[in-house]
């Protein structure tokens, strides 16, 4: 077979069978990760050259328990390892993952795949772990009674694949459906005893680590406590940590506006590029470094086998506000972010638990949503001391962080209820063995996750701040204007129409305004006050420090509460409401989430402004 | 007796599991995660809110299990034929 035309292998497995792992290995960087035709599973494929030459490319199939799919992920990898998927031609050879240590669950899944006859082999995985613990396989033995090759690959070690890319070598060759099918009248469960009673020697079942630290973990005080600690430790990591980062990512990004700015000469391009694509994208990648703090504990708590233990606590709890402990992790993400966030619902195999999370998503506060908060906090509420040790500033932030939680699981539960769900929505998760997280695996995911998050997130912010930047500077102010600029363009024009709906609940036309660019991306809306009160401000930062004293003054403490509670739902982000139609491939649903967050926002905006006012903070 | 009555640490055989409905995915997911006749389990941990979900072993594998899901299995008892 020539280089021109590679020997196509397809990655199959259950989930925690280090399949990824494996794949990393084998194909290290030059992977390419998209979807697959018209659903929102990822795709992975990357290259492998043998040493003797060969070319081979690598399809890393998602984890399945059984080709009986039960969930989209599963059902791609059953059509793609049949040659049905449309779009996807069959693979030449189905490299079938293993975990050495869990060949009891393992190997009925391979039968099961042995069973489609096609050219095969068997990739124990994780065999030095398997060694440690005592579980003696002779590989002989199993490759004859299962009719495959079967090799031993440690995915986590220097050349732990080499085995495994010979083997493929020599299959190359001439290549040989399985050997053996499975016997009439015994079943694959009967078939996997059989087997593992001819190949496999155990002495003890599980690892006992995975039982002392379970004890501890999933204690219902301490495990409880010890998930507290760790999610503050994230969060402090990704406020503290990223803080620095941004500020150089900031001072870059304005740093190249000046530049561009001082070589064009003045006019629309150069203001186009300055204030509407370099601003716009800028105010985007800021955020880069959170996000990417918090996906590295993520994925490190991923791979430690710690989050489906954060599922398992919290199920009970999320599962009676209609959501389930697979809604963790999303949501979780969506602290950083709502994109990403909604991005991970894929991981949610019921249908219904996966939509309810997409929707109470955007109710996680994102880190977008801190500079408008810190403003109107730095403004509105005194710097004191609450029963002396909180300070009133960061309490004022914890409640709208609480808020934003509360307001979530009350909008997941009242949907539970409005439709009247009877239906039982299967939680099953496995937990697996606790491993050390591999730092190739993180960085590999990391760069997967943050190249998919600038994809996606920059095309739309890109189009909508040209479209923003043009209402923003047209048309332009007459020579002899004495307002500023802004009240002159068409966003002053809407801001303005736009009060007369927003007066109940406070908001002034200049709130109105800065609302619109707040569309692109919350946090513009700080940048976009201090436009339109005709501040000259270099930075954002800048730009809030000049702002404080003029919106103190200026506007009453009620406005000032309600556009704080309006935040907490801030429907306008247009990017989470473009991935929420992506990921849910529905109008009808995005639609949902925008008016049922607009309308949520309107209300407690409402109910803030009319209360304050009547308390006499008007 | 089912799996969600097993008191926690007591291992248990695996009768077989029952289907709740004609079409009981659950049922069929659980007997391929394992839990066929025959096989060991033991309930090692319930979750802190109401004692669920259960923390299941089957085999060499743990999994987190709703009580109704666990109760779709049902377990030998002493003295019953296999």
């Amino acid at each position: 077979m020539s280089a021109a035309a590679p020997l196509r292998l397809a990655l199959v497995g259950n989930p925690n069978s280090g399949k990824t792992a494996l794949f990393n290995q084998l194909t290290g960087s030059r992977q390419k990760v998209a979807n697959y035709a018209g659903v929102t599973v990822e795709r992975k494929e990357g290259r492998l050259v043998s040493r003797s030459g060969r070319h081979y490319a690598v399809l890393d199939l998602p984890g399945a328990y059984s080709l009986h799919a039960a969930s989209l992920d599963e059902a791609i990898t059953r059509d793609l390892c049949r040659g049905y998927l449309p779009g996807e031609p069959a693979p030449d050879v189905l490299v079938c993952v293993v975990d050495a240590t869990n060949l009891r669950l393992h190997l009925r899944f391979a039968l099961e795949v042995r069973e489609l006859g096609k050219p095969m082999l068997l990739a124990l995985n994780m065999a030095d772990v398997a060694r440690r613990r005592g579980i003696h396989i002779d590989l002989a033995v199993l490759a004859r009674e299962l009719g495959v090759p079967v090799v031993e690959t440690v995915a986590v070690q220097q050349n732990g694949s080499a085995a495994l890319v010979e083997q493929l070598d020599r299959m190359a060759e001439g290549l040989q459906p399985p050997q053996r099918q499975i016997a009439q009248g015994a079943d694959l469960h009967q078939e996997t005893r059989r087997l593992l009673a001819a190949a496999v020697q155990m002495p003890t079942r599980t690892a006992s680590i995975d039982g002392a630290l379970d004890r501890w973990l999933l204690h219902p005080v301490f495990g409880l406590v010890a998930l507290a600690l760790v999610m503050f430790l994230i969060f402090q990591a990704v406020y503290a940590w990223a803080a620095p980062l941004m500020g150089v990512i900031a001072a870059a990004t304005g740093w190249l506006g000046d530049s561009v700015g001082a070589v064009l000469p003045e006019g629309p391009l150069s203001s186009l590029l300055v204030n509407g694509v370099i601003a716009g994208l800028g105010g985007v990648i800021v955020f880069l470094p959170q996000i990417l703090i918090l996906f590295a504990f993520i994925l490190a708590l991923e791979e430690s086998g710690y989050l489906p233990r954060a599922a398992f606590l919290l199920d009970r709890m999320m599962a009676s506000a209609g959501l389930s402990g697979r809604s963790f992790i999303p949501l979780l993400s969506s602290f950083a972010c709502a994109i990403p966030g909604i991005m991970a619902t894929r991981s949610i195999l019921d249908p219904r638990d996966r939509l309810a999370t997409i929707l109470v998503a955007p109710l996680m506060t994102c880190s977008a949503r801190l500079p408008v908060y810190a403003l109107l906090i730095g403004a509105f509420i005194p710097q004191r001391q609450v029963w002396g040790v909180f300070n009133q500033q960061g309490l004022v932030l914890f409640g709208l962080y609480v808020a934003g939680i509360l307001s979530a699981l009350m909008v997941s539960w009242v949907m539970k209820k409005w439709r009247r769900d009877k239906g039982e929505h299967p939680l099953m998760l496995e937990l697996p063995s606790y491993r050390v997280p591999q730092v190739r695996d993180v960085l590999i995911g990391l760069w997967e996750r943050a190249w998919i998050f600038l994809r996606r997130v920059g095309g739309i912010i890109l189009a909508l701040t040209i479209l923003l930047w043009f209402l923003l500077s047209y048309p332009a102010a007459p020579g002899d204007g004495t307002l500023s600029a802004i009240e002159y363009s068409f966003a002053g024009r809407i801001g303005h129409a736009m009060t007369g709906i927003f007066a109940p609940i406070g908001f002034n036309w200049q709130i109105c305004i800065a609302l619109i660019p707040g569309m692109a991306a919350r946090e513009v809306a700080v940048a976009s006050l201090a436009t339109v009160y005709a501040l000259s401000a270099a930075d954002d930062s800048a730009a809030a420090q000049a702002l404080t004293p003029l919106i103190a003054d200026g506007w009453s403490l009620a406005t000032a509460l309600s556009l704080l509670v309006w935040f907490i739902y801030a429907p306008m982000c247009i990017s989470t409401l473009a991935t929420i139609k992506r990921e849910t491939n529905s109008w009808r649903k995005m639609s949902f989430a925008t008016i049922y967050l607009f309308a949520l926002a309107y209300g407690a905006s409402f109910v803030t402004y009319q209360l304050a006012v009547l308390l006499g903070a008007g | 007796m089912t799996l969600a009555d097993l008191p926690k640490r007591t291992p248990a055989i695996v009768a077989s599991v029952h289907e709740s409905s004609a079409q009981d995915n659950i049922a069929r997911r659980l007997r391929e995660l394992g839990f066929v006749a025959g096989e060991r389990v033991e309930m090692l941990v319930c979750g802190p809110f109401g004692r669920e979900p259960l923390l299941v072993q089957v085999g060499f594998t743990r999994f987190a299990l709703r009580r109704s899901e666990a109760a779709r299995v049902h377990l030998r008892t002493d003295g019953e034929a296999a």
